[in-house]
């Protein structure tokens, strides 16, 4: 019995909302063990955003519209984005409507807006993020298109859900092109959440900061939105990754037995994922802010290597 | 049949085994002398061979392993020729060069086996059948010389031996790429295995060759062994790399090494007209001919140093010969193959008085050098005969040369007349004024009397003179066959 | 092993070739670069030996065992052992400009693919297209040599241009004739030597082995 895809679409938009902060939570426990230290818990995300939810919110005075407005739109495109993305199941009813150079396009305004939002008050601190986010997005975004382009070449899609089928045929294996733009996407995917070469999520240290410097002055409701979003971005980077890379255990019909199955599939997918991170971010040492036009080069590289190994080696 | 076998044997194997043993004893009093002696061995194969060669015609031995005809062989018997002689001036060079303490035993008994190594590399691209082993044989040419520019470890003769060893090393890979090329579209035709990269196969089916590929090859090839000939724009490395070693050495890399490397490239570019069946390789070659003949004639004005001048004289004439080539023709094609004799027996000589003028002088800066005439005529005269010969003054055998590939320009390819004719003006005028003030003049105090090594100056220069006045016979037979090999 | 795996394993190897080439380019730590190089030749010789499995041609073992041993062991072994002798561990090459290197690595990418498009259109092999990452690999070393300014890196580069001809060997016509990459390989270990001399000699001579300084030869005006 197939369930209706309505359904499964707001199934997923739960999964997401609920899954995002417990999967930030695991990659912080994971890190804590391997550093030897106390963790938290698996739950401290959710008591955090619990905890912003009861703040007042502080607003400075000089804050226009903007400044109110892009929380709710940072949240809102990262769920939008979420009934986008396959997560659980192939027939989404949002699918069809949007391919994946749209889910770009929405993380873009969801920058676009938070940097704005960063320069609205007018302190030093958020103008800095800004500008800093402006640049890594100006690097980050024609890689992130170039290595998009690579797997829908190489899927004969730009639909996610079109991809995820092509590749469930079996067509593409160990092909050169799909590798090349992996790795890419791997780079740019820890550019755009802000991970450890590129940003460090747990520091306010004003000379290295970037995310944190542009949210700053964020207090109560909007700081847990945004917090929120962000961890969805992450969430939602790691599930996009899953679906163009490695799909499998994605319910191609949203059967009862399909969707809890996937979710299983899905969770030790993203504990994996969260351990890779934890990986990557206690082996590697932040960047110097100029070396990240290097690393968003090697990216940009990559990708384009894969779409040209399409064309040549495919 | 077997006599050639034994020749090419002795040919080969006498340089192999003499830079063998003089690797061990190149520091003792008689090595000199056993380099001359195994040079003299090596020119008396290689005239046999070419005897044998004459009466016979063209033959393949050792397996279809070597091939000779009327092109190589002539070529083969102009290097061991001038190796010889260059050992004959070496032996007193090197001896002066040990006694201002440049070289030690080590790098004597080094000089010594690198030089027949180097023979027998040449000699071994000449003789090979195999597309794929002349290649090897001309990397070998490269790296058995790349120490020699190197030898006085001075850091100008590290920088040029370090230009030499890259930008060779870098061209001539292009032109392996070219050979990779050429067995692709051989092994079609031909089928696989080693027989695919013959030249005497490849000539035979070289209509059936597919012309896309072998156009590609030839691109490849010609800038690599383009390299190597120091033709414009990838001719950096020679000025520096032939003005910094010792002049032996500068003699027989501009002598021969520059004739083995176009050698090379003409070989090829039969294989490849073979198959297109249009000029475009030949095109190719001639614009490459002419820049060169230009940009050496021009940078010739600008010289200050007496081998370096010398250097871009090589590049000018070996543009000279390529342009030839490039075009093509019974007349062109026999002034080219006449203009490498000449050249090489002409440039040799005056490297040779060169290293005299720029021992004498302890300095190799034009401007220090003076009365020449007069401290020291042979080398004085030597170096105005030589360069005289060198500009095409009748009645010199550059003179013929030059002559014969000006006819065919004006009847083949009148538009090219005018560049070839300015290249070849300029570089006249600008040689003669920058010898005349050194070979005539006063001794200047700095000048320090030597005596000079006179047989290989005069053997030299009267053989060019000769070939001016007079074509012998069996000489002209043999071009008239290689210009029908060529066709 | 069938063809078509053995297809996609070929063009695996040759994109990680391609990948180790481009990382020579912007490795800036030498010892990093020596690494990356051995791993160019043991992709390139388990490249070799694979095609020489598929395309029944046994001679193509002993170049790839050549491969291995000269390019995976024994070169980066001297370049190991040099660097150590001449101290020059701790230098650290600044690059100009890696984003605009790795923009003309691509553009050479794409120049190659367009001037192999005869030889692949003519080639029935498995390995055809591959030929183009050769040509790529060979150019890439040519960029690598004119962008660096240190004596080991251009040899590097040089090595790396080296194994670009011998993988274009194996894809286009499943290797040369045997004594032609014998002799090919006998060329390769007699530069090594005289690049090892070399290094010696400059390093006494200009204290560094930074091409920059050597810069006497020039055409004076």
């Amino acid at each position: 019995m197939n369930l209706n895809p309505y359904i499964i679409e707001l199934l997923q938009v739960l999964t997401l909302l609920g899954l995002a902060p417990a999967f930030v939570g695991w990659v912080r426990m994971v890190k804590c063990w391997a550093q030897g230290r106390t963790s938290a818990g698996l739950f401290q995300p959710y008591r955090d955003l619990a905890k912003l939810f009861s703040k007042e919110v502080l607003l400075a005075e000089n804050a226009s519209w903007i400044f109110r407005f892009t929380p709710y739109l940072v949240f809102s495109t990262a769920v939008l984005a979420g009934g986008i993305i396959p997560i659980l199941s192939l027939d989404l009813p949002l699918a069809s409507t949007a391919d994946v150079i749209v889910i770009v396009a929405l993380f873009a305004i969801a920058r676009f807006f938070t940097a704005l939002a960063g320069m609205d008050i007018g302190t030093a601190f958020g103008g800095m993020g800004s500008s800093r986010e402006m640049m890594i997005a100006s690097l980050a975004e024609p890689a992130m298109l170039m290595a998009i382009f690579t797997v829908s070449l190489a899927n004969r899609s730009t639909s996610l859900s079109e991809i995820i089928q092509v590749i469930y045929s079996g067509q593409s294996v160990l092909r050169p092109s799909l590798a090349f733009a992996f790795l890419a996407f791997i780079l740019i995917a820890l550019a755009e959440t802000g991970r450890v070469p590129v940003d460090n999520p747990a520091t306010h240290l004003e000379l290295t900061m970037i995310h944190e410097a542009m949210i700053l002055e964020y207090s109560g409701r909007h700081l847990a939105l945004i917090e929120w979003a962000g961890m969805m971005k992450l969430f939602l980077f790691v599930i996009l990754g899953i679906a163009a890379f490695a799909p499998w255990g994605i319910a191609a019909k949203g059967s009862l037995l399909g969707i809890p199955e996937a979710l299983v599939y899905m969770v030790l997918k993203l504990g994996a994922v969260g351990i890779g991170i934890v990986l990557i971010e206690t082996g590697l040492a932040k960047m110097r802010l100029f070396r990240l036009t290097e690393f968003l080069g090697a990216a940009f590289l990559l990708a384009t290597l894969g779409m040209l190994s399409f064309f040549i080696l495919d | 049949m077997m006599n050639t076998s034994i020749m090419l044997l002795i040919l080969l194997g006498v340089p192999l085994v003499c830079a063998a043993v003089l690797a061990f004893m190149g520091d003792r009093k008689f090595a000199p002398e056993m380099n001359i002696f195994c040079s003299a061995a090596t020119f008396a194969a290689g005239s046999g061979l070419a005897l044998e060669v004459y009466l016979q015609g063209p033959m393949l031995a050792g397996g279809k392993f070597f091939f000779v005809d009327a092109f190589n062989v002539y070529l083969a018997v102009l290097t061991s020729f001038v190796s010889m002689t260059t050992a004959i001036f070496s032996r007193r060079y090197m001896r002066r060069e040990r006694e201002h303490g440049r070289v030690g035993h080590i790098r004597m008994r080094f000089y010594h086996a690198m030089f027949q190594l180097f023979i027998f590399a040449m000699l071994l691209c000449l003789l090979t059948n195999n597309v794929g082993v002349l290649w090897i044989a001309m990397e070998l040419a490269t790296l058995s010389t790349v120490l020699l520019v190197s030898l006085y470890r001075t850091p100008r003769a590290i920088e040029a031996a370090w230009k030499y060893f890259i930008l060779c090393g870098v061209g001539i890979a292009q032109a392996l790429f070219g050979t990779v090329l050429l067995y692709f579209a051989a092994e079609k035709v031909l089928g696989e295995g080693g027989d695919a990269l013959l030249w005497t196969n490849l000539s035979r089916v070289s209509g059936q060759l597919e012309p896309t590929v072998l156009s590609l090859a030839f691109v490849f090839l010609m800038v690599g062994y383009g390299t190597k000939v120091g033709l414009v724009p990838l001719h950096n490395w020679l000025p520096d790399a032939h003005s910094e070693g010792p002049t032996p050495i500068s003699a027989v890399l501009s002598g021969l090494l520059l004739n083995i490397a176009l050698y090379a490239l003409v070989r090829c570019k039969v294989l490849v007209d073979g198959s297109t069946r249009t000029h475009h390789a030949g095109d190719i070659m001639m614009g490459f001919g002419i820049l060169s003949i230009l940009v050496a004639a021009f940078s010739l004005l600008r010289q200050k140093d007496i081998k370096r001048m010398f250097s871009y004289s090589s590049i000018e004439h070996m543009g000279i010969a390529t342009f030839a080539f490039g075009l093509g023709g019974p007349l062109a094609t026999f002034g080219a193959l006449l203009h490498m004799l000449v050249h090489s027996l002409a440039k040799s000589a005056i490297f040779f008085t060169v290293g005299h003028a720029s021992q004498m002088h302890r300095t190799q800066e034009m401007d220090k050098i003076k009365g020449l005439f007069k401290g020291n005529p042979l080398v004085g005269w030597g170096l105005m005969f030589g360069v005289l010969a060198i500009v095409g003054m009748p009645p010199f055998g550059i003179f013929t040369s030059e002559f014969l590939i000006l006819t065919a320009t004006i009847k083949d390819a009148p538009l090219w007349t005018p560049l070839l004719l300015l290249g070849l003006a300029v570089a006249f005028a600008a040689l003669l004024r920058m010898v005349q003030p050194m070979v005539s003049g006063e001794i200047p105090p700095n000048q320090k009397p030597m005596t000079a090594a006179h047989v290989p100056v005069m053997l030299h220069m009267a053989l060019v003179l000769m070939i001016g006045l007079y074509i012998p016979d069996f000489l002209n037979q043999w071009f008239h066959t290689a210009v029908e090999l060529l066709k | 092993m069938d063809l078509i795996t053995a297809a996609h394993v070929n063009s695996f190897l040759a994109a990680l070739v391609l990948l180790t080439a481009f990382g020579m380019l912007v490795q800036r730590r030498i010892y990093g670069l020596i690494n990356l190089f051995a791993w160019q030749g043991l992709f390139l010789s388990l490249n070799t030996a694979i095609v020489g499995y598929v395309a029944g041609k046994h001679h193509l073992y002993i170049s790839s065992l050549l491969t291995l041993s000269l390019k995976v062991f024994l070169l980066p072994y001297i370049l190991h052992v040099l660097i150590h002798r001449l101290k020059i561990r701790k230098e650290v090459e600044t690059i100009v400009n890696i984003p605009m290197t790795m923009l003309i690595g691509i553009a050479l990418v794409i120049f190659s693919y367009h001037l192999t498009a005869p030889v692949r259109e003519l080639s029935a092999m498995i390995t055809r297209s591959t030929l183009a990452i050769a040509l790529a690999t060979v150019m890439i070393g040519l960029l690598m040599m004119i962008t660096r300014r240190h004596a080991v890196t251009q040899i590097i580069g040089f090595l790396a241009l080296e194994n670009g001809l011998f993988f274009a060997a194996t894809s286009a016509t499943y290797g040369m004739p045997l004594v032609v990459e014998l002799g090919v390989a006998l060329d390769v270990l007699i530069a090594a030597f005289i690049f090892g001399i070399f290094f010696f000699h400059i390093h006494t001579t200009f204290d560094s082995l930074d091409v920059d300084q050597m810069a006497r030869l020039k055409e004076e005006d």
